[in-house]
Order: structure tokens, then sequence, then C-alpha cells
């Protein structure tokens, strides 16, 4: 089939230079491939015409799932027939990322007999992408891949695949076990993820400290980010060593903390950790002097998203200090909490981030039972158009009437 | 109906990470106490047991081939036990114990053309989207992109040579699959021209009560056009973010003429120093120009450089211009600074200059 590949010139210029090249990568696939030969004379095209040759997804997927897979078709069927169906397939990744490469080596024989032989490792969200195959395919992929110990993430509107930092098993800035409540709250949440139920998608992201490698704050609408509430180890000795080998304390370190709670009179580090703001920056700096403190867990932020619809949101606190122990049922259940209110009130493709502006903080906070309190807003707020739910009336001195 | 042969498996869920440990993080699960940079790409983890791991991290292409992890699977297997991981930049990770396999492994590495690098104050992978590889959203390329981006900046992969990290991301459109809207440089997919209707399809293909509230500006309402049901768009009121083509496949956003790239700098998601900030908008709008978007490359390079040749050790892009000004960035990276960088959306008013804080 090899000679058969069409002609790239456009392609072919992105084969040059140093980084890996994702034309060699579909050229590759295209040896053993009719759909990513297809691939190449389509994209080539898309690169003279300048847009692209995709129509909207349709629904398609594995029985009883309604998730898991991405309807693609060419809008040039008649000359790309090999990619007039070229559906993604979504499979959920072993928490951290880590493979054994018979694992891996399995999944590509299934995708090489029956899909492009292209894959992304990973997509955003944190899966495996299988990417290109046919309706006919489907349902032989999956029974394949769960044969060997696999299933589909999610999509749509549902749990969508939760992912997080590699945590204990290869940093020691971990202050929760980030894979082991990743799998768990996969596992757990097994049907909200393949059976779309929500108004929209909802994502879960485990950071093991404030550095947040998997971006939480940023994208996902439960982000759980390890810190902790004691005092930062010191090792003073390790300190030393680092001003020695040419740090400047002052400069590199003192001057970047956010809290100011740092001194150095160029033998003893003192922090104040009371005004600590569990940054990272210290400790990032001398990995080897400086540690988190030893009671550890998580702050759990919720809401963030990209602008779609009402614009883009960063994470917010919901709950400070959380200390996560298998099986985790209380945050399980506030989780179910906040799916009943969302579920019953959300607007469709409505984040729970969007929700939580429409409804209030304070009135969300109010139906999932928390408690307000003043580390869930950077300060109070400064406009006077207070929703007072209460007032008084002439006769009725003794208690309040409710607006309502 | 008939008794299915088998049973159908379904909810299993991923498989359980512990079988896809190395036994050297398996052992030292929980316990490492520090690390260290061996070289540009190459870690060294230590645990309270004084075990050591090396970790040597390659740069990949987020869309890859079988044929591809089938031969890092063999490095994997010659290095590494069989055991390898990948991280969520799109970068492989080999981790073993014995350091003399550390260059073995580099050159190995570079036969199949992946360098090594990415760690400390580097560039490392951009995380991306499909772009026209895929998506029917797309503004722009993804992947092209990337590869142009990142064969422009590879000597900050190959080197920590930076005053920190820089993380660039792309996303071809807005929905921003991937959310880049945190990252030190964000490039991202627009469109500019209002939808074009497909008047004699819409009502076959659309519930028009649902375009018109897609709208996040109201721009659409319900109308007869040449006699058919349809809807009608008040253009001055489009911000182009193709919501009514994602419910609606008769709204068409993709545009040849119009379509292409806008970059955003200064956003971060650690908390580490200054508290996690979007990016802001450096460059409204930059051409389509495959197949190796010159000006794209070549604006991302200028920002990095005159940040490297002016940041403080440990400034991200955006800390560095906080501490300079807005001002001051847009002088000395020659970018002109015009109508289109005042926000007028909600809370606009939010960040305009309230106060008379300037330098001068
Ligand atoms: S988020 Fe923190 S714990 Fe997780 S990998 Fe990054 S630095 Fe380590
Ligand atoms: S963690 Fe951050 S705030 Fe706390 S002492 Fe270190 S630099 Fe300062
Ligand atoms: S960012 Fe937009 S165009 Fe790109 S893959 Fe996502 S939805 Fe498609
Ligand atoms: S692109 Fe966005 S703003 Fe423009 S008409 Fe469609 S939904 Fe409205």
């Amino acid at each position: 089939m090899a000679d058969k590949l069409p002609p790239t010139p456009k392609l072919d210029e992105l084969e040059k230079g140093p980084w890996p090249s994702f034309v060699s990568e579909i050229k590759m696939a295209a040896k053993s491939s009719l759909a990513s030969q297809d691939l190449l004379g389509l994209l080539e095209r898309s690169y003279n015409e300048k847009i692209g040759h995709w129509k909207h997804g349709g629904i398609v997927g594995v029985l009883g799932y309604g998730g898991g897979v991405i309807g693609r078709y060419c809008d040039l069927p008649a000359e790309f027939p090999n990619v007039s169906h070229f559906h993604t397939v979504r499979v959920n990744q072993p928490a951290g990322w880590y493979y054994k490469t018979d694992a891996l080596r399995k999944i590509c024989d299934i995708w090489e007999k029956r899909g492009s032989g292209l894959t992304n490792m990973h997509g955003s969200t944190g899966d495996i992408i299988l990417l290109g195959t046919r309706t006919d395919e489907l349902e032989p992929i999956f029974a394949e891949l769960t044969a060997i110990g696999f299933d589909l993430g999610g999509s749509g509107s549902d749990v969508r695949t939760p992912s997080c930092c590699l945590g204990k098993s290869r940093c020691e800035w971990a202050c929760y076990d980030t894979m082991a409540l990743t799998h768990d709250l996969t596992q757990s949440f097994q049907d909200e993820l393949h059976r779309p139920a929500f108004p929209y998608k909802f994502k879960f992201k485990m950071s093991g400290c404030p550095n947040d490698c998997v971006a939480s704050v940023a994208r996902a609408d439960i982000s759980i980010i390890g810190t902790w509430r004691d005092n930062i180890r010191v090792n003073q000795d390790a300190v030393l060593e680092y001003t020695k080998n040419g740090l400047n304390i002052q400069k590199e370190v003192i001057a970047f903390c956010p809290g100011k709670c740092m001194e150095w009179d160029g033998k003893q580090l003192d922090i104040d950790n009371s005004t600590c703001r569990r940054c990272m920056h210290c400790i990032n700096v001398m990995p080897k002097a400086l540690r988190p403190g030893k009671d550890t867990g998580a702050t759990v932020l919720i809401g963030s998203k990209a602008p779609i619809i009402e614009g883009a949101l960063l994470s917010s606190v919901l709950i400070p200090f959380w200390k996560p122990v298998a099986p985790y049922t209380d945050l399980k259940d506030l989780m179910g909490r906040i799916w009943e209110i969302w579920c019953e009130e959300g607007k469709n493709r409505e984040r729970i981030g969007e929700f939580i502006q429409r409804m209030g903080m304070g009135n969300f906070l109010e139906t999932i039972g928390v408690e307000p309190i003043p580390e869930m807003v950077a300060h109070p707020r400064e406009n006077p158009y207070v929703f007072y739910e209460e007032y008084l009336v002439e006769d009725d001195e003794e208690e309040g009437q409710d607006k309502n | 109906m008939p008794e299915p042969t088998r049973k159908r498996v379904t909810d299993i869920g991923p498989p359980h990470y512990e079988q896809f440990l190395p036994p050297a993080i398996k052992e030292n699960y929980g316990k490492w106490l520090y690390h260290e940079f061996v070289k540009p790409g190459v870690l060294m983890h230590v645990s309270e047991s004084g075990a050591k791991l090396f970790t040597v991290r390659a740069g990949g292409s987020r869309l890859m081939s079988i044929q591809k992890i089938r031969m890092i699977c063999d490095l994997a297997d010659k290095y590494c036990g069989g055991y390898l991981r990948f991280t969520s930049r799109h970068n492989i990770e080999f981790m073993f114990t014995d350091p003399t396999q550390i260059d073995p492994l580099i050159a190995d590495l570079a036969k199949i053309g992946h360098p090594v690098g990415g760690t400390g104050r580097s560039i490392t992978s951009i995380v991306h989207t499909q772009g026209w590889v895929h998506c029917h959203s797309a503004a722009t390329d993804a992947s092209g992109i990337v590869k142009s981006v990142m064969d422009g900046v590879i000597e900050h992969f190959t080197h920590s040579d930076l005053p920190a990290k820089c993380r660039i991301a792309l996303a071809c459109c807005l929905n921003m699959c991937g959310a880049v809207h945190c990252s030190d440089i964000a490039i991202l997919g627009i469109h500019r021209r209002p939808p074009k209707i497909d008047h004699a399809n819409l009502k076959k293909t659309c519930e028009i009560p649902n375009v018109s509230a897609s709208c996040p500006t109201a721009a659409i309402r319900p109308g007869t056009v040449d006699g058919m049901p349809s809807v009608v768009v008040e253009e001055d009121r489009c911000m182009f973010c193709a919501n009514c083509y994602t419910v609606c496949p008769s709204m068409k956003l993709n545009d040849p003429l119009n379509d292409g790239v806008s970059i955003w700098v200064g956003g971060k998601v650690s908390n580490a120093r200054h508290e996690p900030m979007f990016s802001k908008l450096a460059i409204p709008y930059l051409p389509n120009n495959p197949p190796r978007w010159p000006e794209v490359t070549d604006a991302i390079i200028n920002i990095i450089n005159v940040w490297k040749g002016h940041a403080r050790k440990n400034e991200r892009l955006g800390e560095w211009i906080e501490r300079i000004g807005w001002p001051r960035f847009f002088q000395m990276t020659g970018i002109q600074f015009e109508k289109l960088h005042i926000d007028d959306f909600k809370h606009a008013g939010l960040t305009f200059k309230r106060s008379a804080h300037l330098m001068f």
C-alpha cells in the first residue's frame, strides 16, 4: 500500500525539522491503513484550502453506553471513502499514565486490525484516543478492549474520565495519593461516566500539590489539589548547602515568597508558617532542603471551565482542607448532592461553574449543605446590592419573616 | 430475543494502575525524598531508602501511530523491563535504576526521532487539540502549528535555559478542548465572520428555538428567509464564539478567508509564587499560513526571546509582565496595542487600569 500514498507537498514540509513529525506518524500508519492514506490526502486538501473537512459528529457508540465514542464523518466521502466514517474511541487510561508494554501492544494490535492505526497519547482529558474507525467496528473494538481489561472513557454530558498527576508514585511533594483517589472515583462513577445524564460535562482532576501539574484549577469542575496544614519541614544544613552552591536565597526565594513570611540571616532560614500560603515556590527551588509538612490533605475547589458559554472560570475553594481517606464517602456524598441540584435546575450545556454563578454561590452552598466560610472568597462582596432574605414586620417583632 | 453467546462485559473501568508500576516505583511509592536534574530531560529521584530512580523524558507528538508506539515499547523493553509512562503533555518517560543506561537510551531515542528534554526551566511539549485532522469546528490546524513552533523553540526544550518554565498550549477554536486559557503562551484558533446560514437545510437539521437560545449575545432570532422558516443573525452582535454552530451544523463559522490565530500570554495554573492567572490577549489575529505558519512561529519566538532577555530568574512570563507592566510588554515586543485588546464583554471594567500606578 505504501506506494499509493497521495502526493502531499504541503504536509511534507512538516516532516522537516527536529521535533517529532505528526505527518511522519500518519505516513507510518498509512503503510497498513487505507483510512490513514485517505487522511493524508484529506489533510493536504485542508492545508491547501485552509479549512477543515469534517462534519458534526452523529450519535454513534456501543450498546448501553452513551459516551466514549465521538462520531465523525468527512464532508468529501466520494473522494476520500476510507475516512467517510472516522470515529474516535476514548479509552480510559490507567491512573498516572503508566503502562506495561504488553498492554500497550495489545491495544495497538486491536487498533491495527480495526482502526486507522493513529492514536493520541493522550487526549486533553486524559484518555487514550484511538483516532478514526467505522461504525461497524465499534462493538468488536469494545469487546476486544474489555477482554484485555480496558474500558471506554467519558464523552458528552457525563462524568469525563478523571485524571491525575503521578502523585506519590514518583513525586516527593504529593500530599495525598492522587492515583488511588482517581482510580477509586473512576470505578465508583462508572455509571455516571458511561451514561450521560447531566446538563453538561463534569471533570475531576487530581493534583498532588499546589504546583498543580494537571492544571486542575483551570480545567476541572472539581479540582483536588494537595496541601498541608502544619509547618514546612526544613533541613537547615541542606539550605546552607544550596547557598554554598550558589543559590541566592534572598533574590531567588524570599523575594518571590507571596506570604512575605521568610527570613534568612545567612545561617538560618526562618518561616512564619502562619502566613505561608502553601504556594510551593521555596520548596520547588530547594527540594533537598524543604518539604511540605506532615499533616497533609487536599483543597477541594469547584467550577473551572473554558470560555464557552459565559466566559472562562477558575475553580474556587469549596473545602479548604480535606483528608482523603478511602473509600472517600464524604466526597462522594457531596458529589451526589451537587449533581442532584445541578441535574434538577441546571440548563442544557451549563457547566457547574456557570450554574453556581447563576444561582449564587451562597444559595448553592445552602442547597448542598456546606457552611459558607471566608476561605471561599478572595474578599467579601464589594457591591451593596444584597439579597437579604428576611425582614421584620410591625406586629411580629419576635421573628423574622421569610420573604419567600 | 436470542440469548447472547457471551456475557457482554461493561463498566469494568480502567485497569488498576498498580500492575503497570515499575518495581522501583512500587517499592518506593510515597517514600520519595527529593529529586535532582541530572541534565536536561533527565531526572533523578531519591527515596528515603536511598534508592535512586532515573527518568528520561522524551518529547512526543500527540498524534502517534501504533508503529511508533511499538518502537517506544521496544525501547521500554530494552531499558526499563517493559514499563513506561506518558506525561500530561504528551511526553514519554522511561524509568530505570541504572544510570549507565541513560546515554544509550537517549541515543536510541534520537534514532527514532525523539529529542530528550522538557524539564526544569524549559519549554515542554505543547498540549493541543485536533484541528483539521479531526474536528468540524477548527479555525486552524493544531498539529501543524505545534510542529512548526516546537521546531523553532527546540533549543529551549533540550536546554533548561529560560527564566522559568514556559507552558505553551493550542486550541483550534474557542471551545478550547483542553482549556488553554491559563498558559504562558496560548495559541487560539479564531473565526472572524458571522455564521453563514444554510437556510434551505436549517429547519431540517436543527431546532430553531435551540439555535436562537444558543447565542450568548442574543444575536440570533427566528425569522423567515426566502419563505423558509430559519434564523437571522444580527451580525454586529456576533463575537464568533461558534456556539450556534456547535448546536446546529447549518450555522457554519469556518471560513478560509477570515479564520486564523490569536496569541495570548501570561497565564499559569501553578500556585507557586503568583496565584493562577488567565492568559491575556497579545496578538488579536495572525493569518492561517500553512504548512508552517511563519507569522505565528515568529511571534512566539519573539515573545520568548524578549522575556528570556529581561525576566528575573523564576519569573514566569505573566509574572514578569506583571512586574514591568503591560505598556512595556507591548513596547519591548514591538506588538501593536489596539482597540481589540480592550475587553468589552461582561465585567470588562475590571480589566481597566483603575489607579495612577503607572511606569514611565
Ligand atoms: S502536582 Fe505536585 S505532587 Fe503532583 S506531580 Fe506535580 S509537583 Fe508532584
Ligand atoms: S510555600 Fe510559598 S508562601 Fe510558603 S514560605 Fe514557601 S514561598 Fe513562602
Ligand atoms: S478546540 Fe474546537 S476545533 Fe479544536 S478540537 Fe476542540 S472543539 Fe474541535
Ligand atoms: S457565533 Fe456565537 S455570537 Fe455569533 S451568532 Fe453564533 S452563537 Fe451568536
